[in-house]
């Protein structure tokens, strides 16, 4: 049985608690060893590097230099973690002065930092370390009949394509097929959502992620299936906005450790399906599902 | 001028003599301390100095004093010998004296050009010179060999760059072979519809030179055939040459096609490379109508008889010239040439390498060579723009530099995508009355006729919108989009970020080398640069020499090029081949390395090392050779070589210690 | 009305764009061809006052004002779409991160705009509590710059708390004072940094 650690980053606490839900249930149901990094602290995501470029990569660090302790890899669902993660450990590596300077700060702090450890991401992780046949084995109630639209978003993919196609990714569709769903082909795989402008700036913000719904809904799609917390707010949480702004679209958005898990057997109550701002219930008993 | 008689009467008589270059050197060394202190020395016979020794009266002041005062060796300190070793050498020789009993001095750019002190630069150019003077007592009398030069050539790639080599060598009285891999020559131009600027139609122009190669008495023309092994040296080269089988006597064929008609395959069903994939051929074909020679193929990955034995060959009982013989098998012949034009062409950017611009996900995407086939006449669509599923395109987007100036692909610029992407705009607005637009980062247009050709494009309504397009996508936003395939890009000059719909999309792929240009650059000893191309001697002195001597390279195979360039440094080529044909013999510097054979251990060490493989090993013997005409004197051998068993001319070990020493007595 | 649009050399610090290129991630500023494929892929693009490509270039010659003073480095969601596409390898973002940090520095942006401001508030978030909690976070935003939107908020904040998404109770982490050495350690090495140039 293989151990992980699992860095859940303050999304997956508050508004992304679906995510973390799910993820952990299917880990379990998968038999893997999940364990909550000790003490872990907000990697800083896209705006405090806009405020301290050092400072941000310290507060990264920190995380990690705690994770090294065990020599375990560290998973981190959320997209901006993950990015930040990678980030903060290529940055420490090829830039002497950041390193230094960083390096200096963790020891201040009493931590100790060597960049030994690997930050993965779940799909990576599913499909590469646990394996798409042991996962199908362990489909109960493949979700036939629901369509999902794939939506990666973009920084799993950009800059850093390590496990995935940059252009074209096909990890997450590859596991919903295992879970009996089809996915559609459409354009805005990894198109920005908007990440933190839809609350900011909602006149911009609003419109990516209208875009993308429109165009999950023209090409068929059921529900959108997503793997980063904001993605699933900005697509979930403003559609009345939209609603208002543009036209109703009422499309559902996943997240693939939900799907997954509800092919696996696992009941909706233990992967927060009801969490949902647009409620997926119709969409998932059209789909063969409760 | 001061003279001396020899101090010891064992040392050679040398003569030292200094120039001031004009100012050159004699602004920063103090020439007439270092003329003095020259004469001063041991074995020094003569020392003078002279305001520019290069010139006539500088030479003849040397070889007089050679004959008046009986000089064995002679030292000159000057410039580079990259410029006037050869003069003073000549000089001696005019003397009398062997020419290597001669050692240059650089205290130009080894002291006058790199110094700021008088005083330092002077005594650098003392030490200098004393090193010299030691280190030539001990130069031998060597000799300039002469090889002879085979009159016969061999031209590899028969594109439009072959082809005019061919023929110039050809009309010069030159044997000549033409070696070209694809069943027919022409290259890439004989898939070309126009040519800019001047849309020329490019089958017009090429057919005749094709035609004049094929019946020329002094070309041999090999098709289907490549080049497989070559050995030799300048003037002196053994090629070996593989012939692929046709299944069809060259010889008997006459290109009357009955057979393609006969087939078993009632219709064509293979895609044909000549169409770029866009029309269809049967096993048996030919790839154009005027292909050179005019003689059918069969392609064995295809036809029935040849896969499995079982056809009743309906193609060969239509030949009344019985000229098929499915049991032809692949050729080896020999050829021996003295020199090697090599024109093998470039190929153009794989688009499977960027996904994002859609080939092969939206049919409405091509690349140019598929639309150059397209709006040809003679090609699968009869020149109509017409796309994969039957609809006529009424906005057609091209986009430059796909596959070039971009990091993730190619570093360079291909050249010619501009000029033939305002071409093809022209010619698809010509046949279907579409809307074109252009997407461009900079226009390119540096040749003759080339500006007044883009202004033409401009009058002709084709829209010209500077941005890199990044996708090709069918994502709709607004109901005009809805069905087309819609480029979104930066309008960089009026500046709006725009959307443009459009049915068709040509890509303006860049050139790259030949997939196996390394192999083949390997096979023939000659160098590559970084991005794959083959290495030039010289990039603006040398452009079609390479640093093997006796091949040559022309075209696209050494950077993208367009045809006029191309037929430029064909002839080139050719003339560079012709020079050293008709001087007869090749002249070798004698700085070349041999093995003392009693001395050689046989441990091969030195074999591998060699760049230019002018080292082989005799397994009998169970000692190394050294090919002298091979051997460029770079030393790498002599400096590896345990034993010590090998010896560079001019640079054995009692010259280079004596120079050492002669450097740090003071 | 009629407005003198030329630019005098004197308008443009010429400093400028070598403090851009001496940051990590400007290092390439200067290889841009102004091929405008960073503006085409960028989905923001058409909102902002210069496009990526623009600011580059602007930022390039040295117009540090009207860089720094844009929408666009604001707008920038940090996708990273425009790093990919560079066909000089140019990473935009991280451009627009660095001159985010100079704008903040210098106090320029645009007042009330959100962005800066959020940007500001959710780092004294993690400075005090190593963690950010994104309900408190929302309120302390709209507060400082526009009250009636967070009045519009008032129905997704309904519905966040309907499927317990919203947690109300900060959250921090156990060993603050460790978080709290670290971020100490590097402003002692910034001061001292700065001591030894002066």
């Amino acid at each position: 049985m293989k151990k992980y650690l699992y860095f859940p980053g303050c999304s997956l606490k508050g508004s992304g608690k679906a995510y973390e839900e799910s993820f952990l249930a299917v880990c379990k149901a998968l038999g893997m060893d999940i364990r909550e990094l000790e003490d872990w602290n907000c990697c800083g995501a896209t705006a405090y590097m806009s405020v301290e470029e050092t400072k941000s990569y310290a507060l990264a660090g920190r995380n990690l230099a705690i994770a090294e302790r065990e020599d375990l890899d560290v998973i981190a669902p959320c997209s901006a973690c993950y990015l930040v993660l990678n980030k903060t450990q290529k940055a420490l590596k090829e830039n002497t002065e950041i390193r230094r300077k960083v390096v200096n700060a963790l020891k201040a702090g009493g931590l100790d930092y060597k960049g030994t450890v690997k930050v993965r991401h779940p799909l990576d992780v599913l499909i590469n370390d646990v394996g798409l046949e042991k996962i199908s084995k362990l489909i109960k109630n493949p979700v036939k009949g629901l369509k999902l639209a794939p939506y990666y978003g973009c920084q799993i993919v950009r800059p850093y394509a390590t496990f995935d196609d940059q252009h074209d990714p096909v990890t997450m569709d590859k596991l919903m097929k295992a879970a009996g769903a089809e996915c559609v082909t459409w354009p805005l795989k990894t198109r920005c959502c908007g990440g933190s402008l839809t609350g900011t700036v909602p006149e911009v913000g609003l419109r990516l992620a209208y875009i993308i719904l429109k165009e999950a809904k023209k090409r068929g799609a059921g529900a959108i299936v997503t793997l980063c917390p904001l993605c699933q707010f900005n697509l979930d949480g403003y559609q009345g906005k939209i609603a208002s702004k543009y036209e109703s679209v009422d499309m559902p958005v996943l997240y693939f450790t939900q799907v997954l898990g509800l092919a696996m057997g696992l009941p909706g109550s233990e992967l927060g399906i009801k969490r949902g701002i647009i409620s997926a219930e119709a969409v998932l008993a059209g789909g063969g599902l409760r | 001028m001061t003279e001396n008689k020899s101090k010891k009467e064992t040392l050679p008589r040398v003569g030292f003599y200094i120039c001031h270059c004009g100012s050159n050197i004699a602004s920063m060394i103090d020439v007439l301390e270092v003329q003095k202190y020259a004469a001063a020395l041991p074995g020094v016979a003569v020392s003078r100095e002279y305001k520019y020794m290069c010139s006539d009266p500088g030479q003849e002041m040397i070889a007089k004093d050679i004959k008046e005062h009986k000089l064995e060796r002679l030292v000159v300190a000057a410039c580079s010998p990259n410029l006037h070793e050869e003069t003073f050498r000549k000089a001696a020789a005019k003397g009398g004296l062997n020419p290597f009993f001669f050692q240059m001095v650089n205290i130009r750019e080894h002291a006058a050009w790199v110094h700021e002190d008088k005083k330092s630069a002077t005594e650098k150019a003392k030490d200098l010179a004393r090193a010299a003077i030691a280190r030539v007592r001990f130069h031998k009398s060597l000799d300039k060999k002469r090889v002879a030069v085979d009159p016969n050539v061999l031209v590899v790639g028969g594109g439009i760059a072959g082809i005019h080599a061919a023929l110039t060598l050809a009309n010069a009285g030159k044997k000549v072979t033409l070696v070209e891999r694809e069943a027919t020559i022409g290259g890439h131009m004989a898939a070309f519809d126009k040519t800019f600027p001047t849309l020329d139609c490019a089958a017009c122009i090429l057919t005749p030179k094709m035609s004049a190669v094929k019946s020329h008495p002094n070309i041999t023309l090999w098709t289907y055939s490549e080049v497989s092994k070559v050995e030799g040296y300048v003037g002196n080269y053994k090629v070996t040459v593989t012939r692929k089988p046709r299944f069809v006597k060259e010889d008997l064929c006459v290109g009357c096609m009955e057979c393609i008609d006969a087939c078993v395959f009632k219709e064509p069903k293979f895609k044909d490379k000549f169409n770029q994939g866009l029309g269809k051929r049967k096993p048996v074909y030919i790839d154009f109508p005027q292909a050179t020679p005019k003689v059918v193929l069969v392609d064995p990955e295809t036809c029935i008889q040849l896969k499995t034995g079982k056809c009743k060959q309906p193609c060969a009982a239509a030949c009344d010239r019985k000229a098929f013989d499915f049991n032809q098998k692949a050729e080896t012949k020999e050829l021996q040439v003295g020199a090697i034009v090599l024109s093998t062409g470039f190929k153009t950017y794989d688009v499977a390498r960027s996904p994002q611009y859609g080939y092969g996900r939206y049919p409405g995407v091509y690349t140019a060579l598929e639309v150059e086939r397209l709006v040809n006449a003679s090609g699968p669509t009869s020149g109509e723009v017409v796309l994969r599923d039957g609809t006529h395109p009424k906005a057609v987007g091209i986009i430059h530099c796909v596959g070039s100036r971009d990091a993730k692909t190619n570093k360079w610029c291909s050249r010619v995508c501009c000029m033939y992407s305002l071409k093809l705009a022209h010619l698809i607005k010509e046949h279907s009355g579409a809307e074109v637009y252009n997407f461009y980062i900079d226009m390119r247009a540096p040749g003759k006729a080339y500006e007044e050709f883009y202004d033409k494009l401009l009058g002709e309504g084709v829209h010209f919108i500077r941005g890199r397009v990044d996708e090709v996508t069918d994502w709709a936003m607004t109901p005009e989009e809805e069905g087309k395939l819609v480029l979104r890009v930066e309008d960089t000059l009026a500046g709006f970020v725009r959307r443009i719909p459009v049915d068709m999309v040509v890509l303006s792929t860049g050139l790259e080398p030949q997939p196996d240009a390394q192999e083949v650059r390997r096979r023939f000893n000659i160098g590559c640069g970084s991005e794959g191309f083959f290495q030039e001697r010289h990039p603006k002195l040398a452009p079609v020499n390479t640093f093997t001597d006796g091949i040559y390279i022309a075209g696209a195979c050494q950077a993208p090029r367009d045809i006029p360039d191309t037929v430029a440094q064909a002839g080139a080529a050719a003339a560079e081949a012709l020079s050293l044909i008709d001087a007869g013999f090749v002249e070798l510097e004698p700085n070349t390395s041999h093995i003392v054979e009693e001395e050689c251990s046989g441990c091969k060490t030195c074999v591998p090392l060699c760049p230019y493989s002018a080292i082989t090993f005799d397994e009998a013997k169970k000692k190394a050779t050294i090919n002298e005409v091979l051997c460029k004197g770079c030393g790498v051998c002599a400096a590896a070589c345990p034993s010590g068993s090998i010896r560079q001319n001019l640079f054995e070990d009692d010259e280079i210690f004596s120079e050492i020493e002669g450097v740090l007595a003071k | 009305m009629l407005e003198q649009k030329v630019k005098y050399e004197g308008d443009c610090d010429k400093e400028f764009a070598k403090w851009v290129t001496s940051q990590t991630g400007g290092e390439n500023l200067r290889h841009c061809i102004q091929c405008g494929i960073c503006s085409a892929t960028c989905p923001l693009s058409l909102y902002m006052d210069y496009t990526p490509r623009r600011l580059i270039n602007m930022a390039r010659e040295g117009f540090k004002k009207e860089v720094l003073g844009s929408f666009t480095i604001w707008l920038c969601a940090s996708c990273y779409a425009c790093r990919v596409e560079c066909p000089k390898e140019i990473q935009v973002t991280d451009i627009m991160y660095l001159l985010k940090r100079r704008a903040i520095e210098e106090g320029v942006y645009p007042r009330r705009f959100p962005i800066p401001v959020l940007a500001r508030e959710f780092g004294r978030m993690i400075f005090m509590f190593g963690r950010v909690n994104e309900t408190l976070l929302v309120i302390d935003l709209f507060l400082r710059t526009n009250w009636f939107k967070f009045l519009g908020m008032t129905g997704l904040g309904m519905n966040l708390m309907r499927t317990g998404r919203m947690s109300l109770i900060p959250e921090t982490i156990k060993n603050r004072a460790e978080l709290r050495k670290v971020l100490d350690a590097l402003d002692a090495d910034e001061k001292s940094k700065r001591e030894a140039v002066s």
